[in-house]
């Protein structure tokens, strides 16, 4: 199987059971570099293990995922951390700030998991802090600061190492409409400035009117909404 | 508030403790299980003196004072002779017993005595007797088993004793070891012999240095299950509880897990103590019955520790707000003041201060001082530490990842880790202080033989007129015996012993290869006799041996009666130069080889005979006891060694080791808890750390970091606070300060280890916790 | 929406001709759809009449006559009284999609397939708004806002009835 030309990462007839509960039936995607696609459907349709499998995290029961020509299902665990860490970028709806770090150094962790020196990551992490308005924040830890403000920080983690690709898991989920349109802005225009492809999973229309394209995920099958028309 | 709200309240944290699902008991259950253990562990303790005392008491009961005046052959006398054996270092209690009359007294424990040749056995010895580790034992009491000695005539459960029927006693009389008594126990109503100050210090201090960490272990204990107890008192507060009531309820289900937690303990204690009864530790056991915790210190721990569940509670909630909707942490706590944990120390110092130097004099320490003082230094380390914790990683930046994960973990919550470390700062500060203090005065109480072990290892000394020639010659040709020495000895005076002499010399009789082990001989031959010098002391033998002086045998053994044997010197005493013998003394005096003493005086003789052993062959010392017991049953068979511990002191020390092993691995336990509820806790931050690609190695080290910085800045407070509070101890008892460096480090060694195992269990959990179930939101 | 209404709250900031009448509506509510001078012109007779306007005065020049307005204590009462008249909210009660669906079912044609199409366009709708209120100002996006969240209940509905259409289908066979 060959992924469609010029497309970064795709996926195939994806599998993938949680004991007897079927989350992925067959699923397929495929994104371009630059590209927001917004991962719709209802609650429990498997968009979340679509992102999850996509980004390497679960490995799927049967089907293919490949990324930038190469194939995920071969690669050991270690590989798919290392992928993880320097090609991939994420965003979810709660609890992924440490929450001991402070958010300078939430922002510049991916960076120093790739091996970058404390302060060139720290530096790096200020300059996305800036970029994402929060630059104020830095020395406060998660706790101490607003929803969407620690969304913006993560926004800003997920991006910082550069990423070819951003998963972001209802990334506005727990903010209200106002914080939630402003990171949504923040993170497609970021991301759109170092085309970065966004795999954007929510359930809201409105954050997935952000995207480029969308996807629905009903009872594990995706459908391509712009071939349907 | 009244007292009926605070009922209420308590009473519905109860219920809440029981009615909270599986989840509810499981934490129930940790608690009890937690508080149960330490429970057990102080029931013991209490029960300790009194076991005690009940084997002091029965000890007392069965004595036989062989000391007393000697009494003529009645209806009531007994005679009763010490036949006291040692079996692969276990000590066996053995009486040979003649009752005279009808009223002679009997031992407690027994109803008859045994016929001549029979034994009565405690369970023990019957059990040892029977299998195949005391073949050799059998051998030398060749006595037919006929009945068992019955509790209240022995000490411990394991002790090894018997009772055999002899005849013919009366001749052995000797007012040490075999004598003639109308009654058991000790005759006049003895104070009981004043304990050594410094002996009472020790058993003090290893009591409060094994109890406080129990305590801390306790106050752990009722905090498990603490973040999910907080969700549900928010929900508590949802539903429009106040928070004063909200933290009742807490203590509530805290007292529930602790009152449970005394039920396991009770429990564990009664099964403990079953147990205790087939185990001997350090040659002392018990009989489960007498492990008996006194009233008073039972209903004590019922309501403290219960008490203390409450409280300790109440303050674990200081710093904790509850809202409806969640619980803050007061976000930054206020900074720690140093001053008033400096206090604790510096008190407890001050109040051992006055004591210092009082072990010398023989002074007695005041009780109270002593618990009060350490205990204050230890409280010390426990108030000192989350100090330091917060100081130290407050100052600790930069480094790899795991580093700093681990580093902002603690400056977020170093209280808790702080306290994770508590229990065992204090169990490594006073082992550490103990320890060293035993070392100090292990110098006191182990005493230096002077015995040459290189010549002989053993040492028999046989009853008086046993032929000691012969029986020399049996010894030689015992198994494992390389060479056996004899000699007999005696105490010549210059006047008939009844009066008592005022001038004495030895005797020594032997043959010439016998003697030379004892002095420098010019030449010897059979017959000859010599008189050899160069002792610290030689006047009275200058003034004594001379040829044709009349010397007078001792044949009294100091009850002031007995024949008046004389002898006089004979002529031709050649001179000899005494030299430093196989027991490690010098003596000078009168030598004869065999020929040259009158056959009159022989039975007169003590024979000793000195034994080199071959260490290639296993339980040589047992066939040398067996030999010794043939040979004359009244022999009495010791085994040299260079150095002599003080018996009480060793099990002291034993004690505490295995004391603060237990505490240690305790506290292990609370720290594995405590471990898995935080990283359960931080499980949804773990998986999305996975997510963007952490290693696991990173995260593993990361959680090693986390433990190891506290404990090792636990365990440096704890070795500081030990070396200080034992260099405290040894001033007051007035040993030499030394540091006892394999104690401190085997100490510090132990409480580490406790970490690292921690560590290691707790990392299939972590693993576990990091797979991408974790990122699920619901 | 009352243009009455709002050329006379526009004028109780002051007296206006009737031109820049039409440019302060355009300015501010007409992005849309700008207004007509003769429908302002129309209006304001209307409000002359009922004597809610009259005219301050009148300059004659270069061009056409230029009559200046303004509010009377009337038309400052009628606009109070509009304001604080709650708008009857729409109900929706038809719809055409609704219709469609239930046609399809009826015909055995595919209505998934169609609520899919209409589901794409109303998103795409949505990203064109989007893409106009990110580069508008701030009345732009809570115009556009409104819109969204208008589009954004359509689409819930689509959502629901998609997932409620076998249910249908067998009420409509019924």
């Amino acid at each position: 199987m060959t992924p469609p030309p010029g497309s970064l990462l795709t996926a195939r007839d994806l599998r993938k059971a949680y004991g007897p509960t079927v989350a992925l039936d067959g699923a397929e995607f495929s994104i371009h570099p630059g590209e927001v696609v917004a991962v719709m459907g209802p609650s429990g349709s498997g968009k979340s293990t679509l992102l999850h499998c996509l980004a390497g995290i679960v490995p799927p029961d049967s089907g293919s995922i490949t990324y930038d020509g190469r194939e995920l299902a071969g690669m050991s665990d270690a590989e798919r951390s290392a992928l993880r860490r320097s090609e991939f970028g994420f965003v979810f709806q709660f609890g992924q700030l440490v929450p001991e770090l402070t958010c300078v150094e939430n922002v510049a962790l991916p960076l120093r998991l790739c091996g970058t020196p404390r302060r060139k990551a720290e530096r790096a992490a200020l300059t996305w802090l800036e970029r994402l308005e929060v630059d104020d924040l830095g020395g406060k830890r998660p706790g101490e600061v607003s929803g969407g403000q620690g969304q913006r920080v993560a926004v800003a983690r997920a991006l910082v190492t550069a990423p070819r690709v951003v998963f972001a898991d209802e990334p506005t989920g727990a903010l209200d409409s106002l914080n939630g349109e402003r990171v949504m802005e923040l993170l497609t225009d970021a991301a759109r400035s170092t085309n970065a492809a966004v795999v954007l999973v929510t359930h809201e229309a409105r954050v997935a009117a952000y995207s480029d394209r969308e996807i629905v995920v009903r009872d594990g099958r995706s459908r391509d909404m712009e071939r349907a028309v | 508030m009244s007292a009926r709200q605070w009922g209420r309240d308590l009473g519905l944290g109860f219920r809440f403790a029981f009615t909270g699902g599986r989840e509810g008991w499981t934490r129930v259950l940790l608690t009890a299980v937690g508080v149960g253990l330490g429970v057990a562990l102080l029931l013991l303790t209490t029960a300790i003196p009194t076991a005690l005392a009940v084997r002091h008491d029965r000890d007392g009961a069965r004595a036989d004072y062989t000391y007393g005046p000697r009494r003529p052959k009645a209806a009531n006398t007994l005679v009763i002779a010490d036949t006291d054996t040692v079996f692969r270092g276990r000590g066996v209690r053995g009486r040979l017993v003649e009752p005279e009359g009808p009223k002679a007294p009997v031992a407690p424990g027994l109803s008859a005595y045994p016929a001549p040749g029979d034994m009565v056995v405690s369970p023990a010895l019957k059990e040892l007797l029977a299998s195949g580790d005391g073949a050799i034992l059998r051998d030398r009491l060749p006595y037919r088993i006929t009945g068992t000695i019955g509790e209240a005539g022995l000490v411990g459960s394991r002790e090894l004793a018997y009772y055999a029927g002899a005849k013919n006693l009366a001749p052995k009389i000797n007012g040490y070891q075999t004598a003639r008594i109308t009654t058991y126990g000790s005759p006049n109503k003895a104070p009981a012999t004043r304990a050594d100050p410094v002996l009472i210090l020790l058993v003090l201090l290893v009591f409060v240095v094994l109890l406080m960490p129990v305590a801390v272990f306790i106050a752990t204990a009722v905090r498990f299950g603490g973040e999910r107890r907080d969700r549900r008192l928010a929900a508590l507060r949802l539903v429009g509880s106040d928070s004063r009531m909200t933290r009742r309820i807490a203590a509530g289900e805290a007292l529930a897990g602790s009152l449970v937690g005394l039920v396991f303990g009770t429990g564990f204690f009664l099964l403990g103590r079953r147990l205790a009864g087939s185990v001997e530790v350090v040659g002392i056991s018990v009989f489960p019955d007498s492990l008996d915790p006194s009233p008073a210190l039972a209903a004590l721990v019922a309501l403290a520790v219960p008490a203390a569940a409450v409280l300790v509670t109440l303050f674990a909630l200081r710093g904790v707000v509850i809202e409806p909707l969640g619980v803050v942490r007061t976000a930054r706590p206020a900074r720690r003041r140093l001053w008033w944990r400096l206090l604790l120390p510096l008190g407890g110092l001050a109040m051992l201060a006055p004591m210092i130097g009082q072990g010398r004099s023989g002074g007695d320490f005041n009780q109270y001082l002593v618990t009060g003082g350490v205990l204050l230094l230890l409280v010390g380390v426990t108030a000192l530490l989350p100090w330091a914790v917060e100081a130290l990683v407050a100052r600790l930046h930069h480094g790899s990842v795991a580093w700093q994960l681990a580093v902002r973990r603690l400056q977020l919550s170093s209280g808790s880790a702080a306290r994770m470390v508590n229990g065992i700062a204090v169990a490594v500060a006073g082992a550490v202080a103990l320890q060293m203090l035993f070392a100090g005065v292990q110098g006191d109480y182990t005493k230096e033989t002077g015995k040459d072990v290189t010549r002989a290892q053993m040492q028999v000394n046989l009853s008086k007129g046993t032929p000691f020639t012969a029986a020399g010659e049996r010894f030689a040709a015992t198994r494992g015996v390389r060479a056996a020495t004899s000699l007999g000895s005696a105490t010549l005076g210059d006047r008939d012993w009844r009066r008592g002499p005022d001038t004495t010399v030895s005797l020594t009789v032997g043959t010439c290869a016998a003697l030379r082990e004892w002095a420098t001989l010019p030449s010897c031959r059979d017959g000859d006799a010599f008189v050899a010098t160069g002792t610290d002391d030689d006047s009275s033998t200058t003034r004594l041996a001379r040829p044709g002086t009349t010397l007078h045998v001792d044949t009294a053994d100091g009850t002031g009666r007995g024949a008046d044997v004389r002898w006089s010197v004979p002529k031709g005493l050649k001179p000899a130069r005494a030299i430093t013998g196989p027991n490690g003394a010098k003596s000078g005096g009168i030598l004869l080889t065999r020929a040259a003493l009158p056959d009159r005086l022989s039975r007169l003789l003590d024979g000793a005979v000195f034994l080199s052993l071959d260490p290639s062959v296993p339980d040589a010392t047992e066939y040398v006891r067996n030999t010794a017991a043939r040979v004359d049953p009244f022999a009495d068979a010791m085994t040299w060694s260079a150095t002599e511990e003080s018996k009480k002191f060793a099990s002291i020390r034993t004690g505490l080791y295995v004391g603060a092993l237990c505490v240690l691995a305790l506290i292990g336990a609370s720290l594995l808890v405590t471990q898995l509820e935080q990283l359960r806790e931080r499980r949804r931050s773990l998986s999305s750390l996975m997510a963007f690609g952490t290693r696991r190695r990173t995260l593993g080290l990361s959680v090693f970091w986390q433990t190891a910085i506290p404990v090792a800045l636990g365990l440096l407070l704890a070795s500081a606070v030990g070396l200080t509070l034992g260099c405290v101890l040894l001033k007051m008892v007035g040993s030499p300060l030394g540091v006892d460096w394999p104690s401190v480090l085997s100490m510090t060694g132990a409480g580490a280890a406790v970490v690292l195992v921690v560590t290691a269990l707790s990392l299939p959990p972590l693993l576990r916790l990091m797979r991408p179930e974790g990122l699920r939101t619901e | 929406m009352s243009i009455g209404h709002t050329l006379l709250g526009l004028l109780e900031s002051g007296p206006r001709h009737g031109y820049d009448l039409k440019r302060a509506f355009d300015e501010k509510f007409g992005q849309d759809r700008p207004l007509h001078y003769g429908q302002v012109y129309s209006t304001m007779s209307r409000l002359l009449k009922h004597g809610l306007v009259e005219v301050d005065g009148i300059e004659t020049g270069g061009g056409p006559e230029r009559k200046r307005y303004a509010i009377t204590e009337a038309g400052v009462t009628d606009v109070q009284r509009w304001l604080a008249t709650p708008e009857k909210p729409e109900e929706y009660l038809q719809s055409t999609l609704y219709t469609k669906v239930v046609l399809a079912l009826l015909t055995h044609r595919d209505a998934a397939g169609i609520l899919d199409i209409q589901r794409a366009e109303h998103l795409r709708s949505m990203r064109v708004l989007t893409d106009r209120k990110r580069k508008g100002d701030l009345a732009d996006q809570l115009i556009c806002d409104h819109a969204l969240f208008h589009l954004e209940a359509d689409l819930r509905w689509l959502e629901l009835t998609t997932a409620r259409l076998d249910k249908l289908r067998a009420e409509v066979a019924a």
